[in-house]
């Protein structure tokens, strides 16, 4: 620690840190624009100026950019001294100069850094009398706006797109007073986490298109604290809500998992919410006089008491459901709904946690690791914030070597960027295609998920020697495993990662003995495993049946009256075993947020609310718990899915959830009865936490509007909702202050209204929340005890004739089910065709936009093929999920029907 | 030969050139190349840097079309729009001003017919001013191609121009 003298009162503060992070971790208010804290310093914008002092006996001092100025033992500076002062009030109001004053058009307005710092300055009067310099905006696509006059050339957004998030299309065009921030024409932007400019960019350029197809200041937003359900990376999120509309998803500063910054697909994939296609109403097949709760109830449990039940599970909903499906129909007829080999992969993932000995990584861990392995998975596409994660973590090796040599701080983002330009840590990538990581790695393979495995087991055996050998490598195969084994070896803290993506458990094995034979070795490894939706780990951790087992239980007769939560069984089983199903169940109860194929077929169709509308816990691919909020009570009877289940059961006389009421019976209940999930009563407070007898106020102070809003419906006000499952409220009423980390539904400080505010939130900026990051780790894993190892012989991948091993292909945009109904996530998804080698499409005569026609169990496909010279000879990638493709349950064999040669 | 219909390709000759000037920088740092060889992209495709030029630029140093740009809107030397023949450029820093640098702009746009900025239609010259050439015990100065015409006074300048238009070849940097 060293003394640091501000304005003549000493402080506490961290060496190592700037002066401006340490000013703000104290609670100053200096304003600043370029520094960001998880970028660093670059000093371009001038507007953090404080004065600093040699001594006590000084009394002229100088200037100095905070931002730039490393804390040093007894340094003296002032915020106040009247030339700084000056200097910062004449920074912003040249920055203002060009600035068009547009607030009152503007998206930023009342979440404006800018705004912000420009009132901490005391800029309030305009004398610039001139003309303004202006410039044509561009067409970014379906996420994000571009209005250039307003920028202030801070240079974040470039910071953050090229050097940060690694994107290549946009840049800083021009010099002087004519610098432009965009691409080189109008068009897309293409990389995968764009949306985080509308955060980083402290001013009106970049913001939300989304937001704007309903634009809502945000104080005028009822907001939440979420969590995403894009994928199973669990990042934090803020979802925003006026007039029963859901209309803005905000990243929510979680150290732990996502940090600042989340993906395209997370941000801009909530428009299910207010889609067309929302199921709202209750939905009785023959019935169509049932529309309120209390009738559907009596109608859904006599159909239940009349025959025999089970009930299929999912991926995608909370814990507090799949336990209340669990409960209503008995263990034993529980079952999940996830395609079976989806049910194996993640089976297997989830023992590889629990038994093995290596943890896996939490985001910090990640980057900071000094040596990579990754085995079969495409993460842009399965886990796409861990590749932004990635892209830190290649860095920060060179980055801390050179700091360390040449003295300079981390934290001086364009000195390190400079001198250590391409060099990378090492990190290996071995997956069936082409992958974006590839522009990361050391070294990237192209493999088939067979040999990707035999290629883990033989570094897990050059190693350790107690993993069995893997005979017939290649010779080049040989010199990169034990290339890659010594550099692992070499390294302090290696990072094996793996997952669902390549559909091969032996893949997931191989990745696991790495790990493994590391840590055996003395090694501090980490172990991430993918999964594939927001709750796989958790379903996978309640346990229950696979889906083949259910299909048969009706095919036999063993039930015939199936509950599906939160489930599209098309997506899960091949079309001709889910319509016999269907078919032959005497009644198909659905509870589900969305219209789809099996809502079609349902007799009876049960309004669950989103994630914007309920509350529940997920458990993510890390295996950490949290929890997520509901924004609004939605118009009808649409209510959580638990809720339903509780109240289905009670209509049934099944007594097994009578005693579970509110959230919190559930949370409690759960963690006391299945100990897998004890200590998910702790991830956040109870519904009756309160603040000086304060429930937490999901709406600004500011919110306006409150007596009028409704006025065409009713003039008097309605009363607002209460909430007995949380301690947050509906309202603005309530405590505004900072709450526990875990019930933040927005960044909020006095002076500070942009996103900007989380510093507030921060014990010290850029560390963890006041009072811990949320979230709390269900999977340690155990004693440390010798592993037993996966790796067996197996014979590489055979090409066989007329066949292909087709593997399933993920697309940020366009796999996950709910997202692709944002028309910009939609337009957004890739081709709906087959990919494979152009050597085999030529030795079949296929070209470019072909039809393929195979068949695959039984029954006959056709679709499109497209070629790459990259891909191993003898398999093929299908992308899974997409509007037009069929599900099959890949990977496997396809046999191809012959070409007919004209 | 116009822009447009040209196939946009350096001859074998300035290609060895450019690969020399790349294999100056280590493996994978091809980019410090960029501004030696937009310089001869300039001088060998019509003294301006289309975006085909610099895509070509791009290609030829394996980096994205949008990093040739930033580099080549930074700087004013290159040109971004077609120019004339002769680009004549005038130093409006303080010096070469208190010596008459104001008297020769006007009397060249007077002359031309044409602003700072544009081109005469008949392509022959474009007008540009300039920051500081670091000639200011020569001034008013006036750079035209990798020449610096010093001490300029509006008789020398008209002499210069009738100078150029009888040889009549494009004034580059290289
Ligand atoms: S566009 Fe925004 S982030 Fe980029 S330089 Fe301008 S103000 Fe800064
Ligand atoms: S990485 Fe996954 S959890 Fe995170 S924002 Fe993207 S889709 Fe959501
Ligand atoms: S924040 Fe320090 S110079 Fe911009």
């Amino acid at each position: 620690m060293a003394t640091l003298f501000i304005d003549n009162a000493p402080y506490q503060v961290k060496e190592g840190k700037n002066l401006l992070e340490a000013c703000l971790s104290l609670g100053f208010d200096l304003p600043y624009f370029c520094w960001h804290p998880a970028m660093g310093s670059v000093g371009a914008c001038r507007q953090c100026a404080v004065k600093s002092f040699r001594d006590e006996e000084d009394t002229r001092g100088k200037l100095v950019m905070s931002c730039m100025e490393p804390v040093r033992d007894q340094a003296r500076i002032s915020i106040q001294d009247a030339e700084a002062v000056g200097f910062r009030a004449g920074i912003i109001e040249w920055l203002m100069t060009n600035h068009p004053h547009d607030c009152a058009v503007c998206d930023e307005g009342g979440s404006c850094h800018l705004q912000d710092m420009t009132v901490m300055t005391g800029h309030n009067y305009r004398r610039f009398r001139f003309n303004k310099r202006t410039y044509r905006n561009q067409d970014l696509g379906p996420f994000l706006n571009h209005e250039m006059n307003r920028c202030i050339h801070c240079y974040r957004c470039i910071r953050f797109y090229k050097d940060y998030a690694g994107g290549k299309d946009l840049d800083a065009m021009g010099a002087h007073n004519h610098v432009y921030f965009g691409r080189s024409e109008d068009g897309v932007l293409e990389n995968e986490f764009s949306g985080n400019l509308a955060e980083v960019c402290p001013t009106g350029v970049f913001t939300d298109k989304s937001l704007k197809q309903h634009y809502t200041r945000k104080w005028d937003m009822t907001h939440a604290p979420s969590l995403c359900q894009g994928c199973a990376m669990g990042c934090n999120i803020i979802a925003s809500e006026r007039y029963g509309e859901l209309r803005q998803i905000s990243s929510r500063f979680n150290g732990e998992v996502n940090g600042y910054f989340i993906c395209d697909r997370g941000r801009f994939g909530y428009e299910f919410v207010n889609s067309e296609d929302r199921i709202r109403e209750i939905g009785v097949k023959g019935k169509p006089e049932i529309k309120d709760r209390d009738s559907l109830l009596r109608t859904a449990a006599a159909r239940i008491r009349e025959g025999s039940v089970l009930g299929i599970g999912s991926p995608r909903a909370s814990l507090e459901s799949n336990f209340a499906l669990r409960k209503l129909v008995g263990e034993d007829n529980f079952y999940h709904g996830v395609a079976d080999t989806e049910f194996d992969l993640v089976n297997l993932t989830l023992r590889i946690l629990k038994e093995g000995t290596v943890r896996t990584p939490t985001l910090p861990e990640i980057e900071s690791a000094d040596a990579i392995l990754i085995l079969g998975e495409d993460l842009i596409n399965t886990a796409p914030r861990m590749v932004l994660a990635l892209r830190q973590a290649v860095r920060r090796g060179p980055g801390e070597a050179l700091s360390a040599r040449m003295n300079v701080p981390l934290w001086q983002d364009a000195a390190i960027r400079q001198a250590i330009q391409q060099d990378k840590a090492p990190l290996f990538s071995i997956t069936p295609y082409p992958v974006r990581q590839d522009e990361l790695a050391t070294k990237s393979l192209y493999e088939s998920p067979d040999d990707i495995s035999r290629i883990g087991f033989a570094i897990a055996h050059a190693i350790d020697p107690d993993v069995t050998e893997i005979k017939r490598l290649s010779d080049e195969e040989r010199m990169w495993t034990a290339h890659m084994a010594a550099v692992l070896l070499r390294a302090e803290r290696p990072l094996i990662i793996s997952g669902y993506g390549a559909g091969s458990e032996a893949v997931i094995k191989s990745a696991a003995d790495v790990a493994w034979a590391l840590k055996k070795s003395g090694k501090d490894v980490r172990l991430s495993l993918t999964v594939p939706e927001c709750n796989s780990m958790g379903l996978a951790m309640m346990g229950g049946h696979r889906l083949e087992s259910a299909l048969d239980a009706v095919a036999h007769g063993h039930a015939d009256t199936v509950i599906i939560l939160e489930n599209d069984l098309y997506r899960r089983a091949e079309k001709t075993l889910v319509d016999e199903f269907l078919q032959k169940s005497r009644h198909v109860i659905l509870l589900d947020q969305v219209y789809h194929q099996t809502a079609e077929e349902a007799d009876v169709i049960i309004p669950a609310g989103t994630f914007a509308e309920a509350d529940g816990t997920l458990i993510s691919g890390e295996g950490r718990a949290q929890r997520f909020y509901q924004v609004f009570v939605p118009d009808g009877p649409v209510q959580e899915s638990w809720r339903w289940l509780q109240q289905l059961a009670e209509a049934c006389g099944n007594r097994t959830l009578s005693h579970l009421r509110i959230l919190d019976d559930f949370v409690l209940e759960i963690a006391k009865t299945c100990p897998q999930f004890e200590g998910i009563e702790h991830i956040a407070p109870p519904s009756d936490f309160r603040i000086g007898a304060q429930k937490i106020a999901r709406q600004p102070h500011r919110y306006s509007g409150r007596t009028a809003k409704e006025a065409h419906i009713q003039v008097s006000e309605r009363k607002p909702p209460s909430d007995e499952d949380s301690p947050l409220s509906f309202t603005m009423e309530g405590y505004h202050g900072i709450p526990p980390s875990a019930v933040v539904p927005f960044f909020w400080a006095p002076g500070w209204n942009s996103i900007q505010s989380i510093n507030k939130y921060q014990i010290e900026v850029g560390g963890p929340l006041h009072d811990g990051d949320p979230g709390r780790r269900l999977i340690e894993p155990g004693d440390a005890h010798t592993p037993v190892f996966f790796a067996e012989q197996a014979a590489p991948f055979p090409i066989r004739p007329d066949c292909l091993y087709l593997i399933p292909q993920y697309a940020i945009f366009g796999t996950e089910e709910f997202s692709v109904h944002s028309p910009g996530i939609a337009s957004r998804s890739p081709a709906a065709a087959i990919t494979v080698a152009r050597a085999d499409a030529d030795s079949w005569g296929l070209r470019d936009g072909d039809l393929l026609e195979f068949q695959f169990n039984g029954q006959e496909y056709k679709l499109a093929i497209q070629t790459n010279q990259q891909y191993p000879r003898g398999m093929g990638t299908l992308p899974i999920g997409l509007k037009g493709v069929p599900f099959m349950d890949l990977p496997g064999w396809i046999r191809l029907k012959p070409v007919e040669r004209s | 030969m116009d822009i447009d219909t040209r196939e946009i390709r350096f001859s074998a000759e300035r290609l060895a050139e450019v690969y020399e000037i790349i294999g100056r920088y280590p493996e994978g740092r091809q980019k410090s190349a960029l501004l030696p060889v937009l310089h001869i992209a300039q001088a060998e495709f019509d003294n301006w840097l289309s975006p085909e030029v610099m895509d070509y630029v791009a290609d030829l140093l394996g980096i994205q079309p949008i990093e040739v740009y930033e580099v080549a809107s930074f700087y004013t030397m290159f040109n971004l729009k077609p120019v004339g023949k002769y680009v004549l450029e005038v130093c409006r820093t303080g010096p070469c001003c208190l010596v008459g640098a104001e008297k020769l702009q006007s009397h060249l746009e007077t002359k031309l017919g044409i602003k700072p900025g544009e081109t005469t239609p008949d392509g022959m010259f474009t007008l540009k001013t300039v920051e500081c050439l670091a000639a200011c015990g020569f001034g008013p100065v006036m750079q035209v191609g990798a020449t610096y015409y010093e001490r300029l006074t509006p008789e020398k300048a008209d002499e210069l121009l009738e100078q150029f238009r009888k040889e009549n070849k494009r004034a580059t940097y290289c």
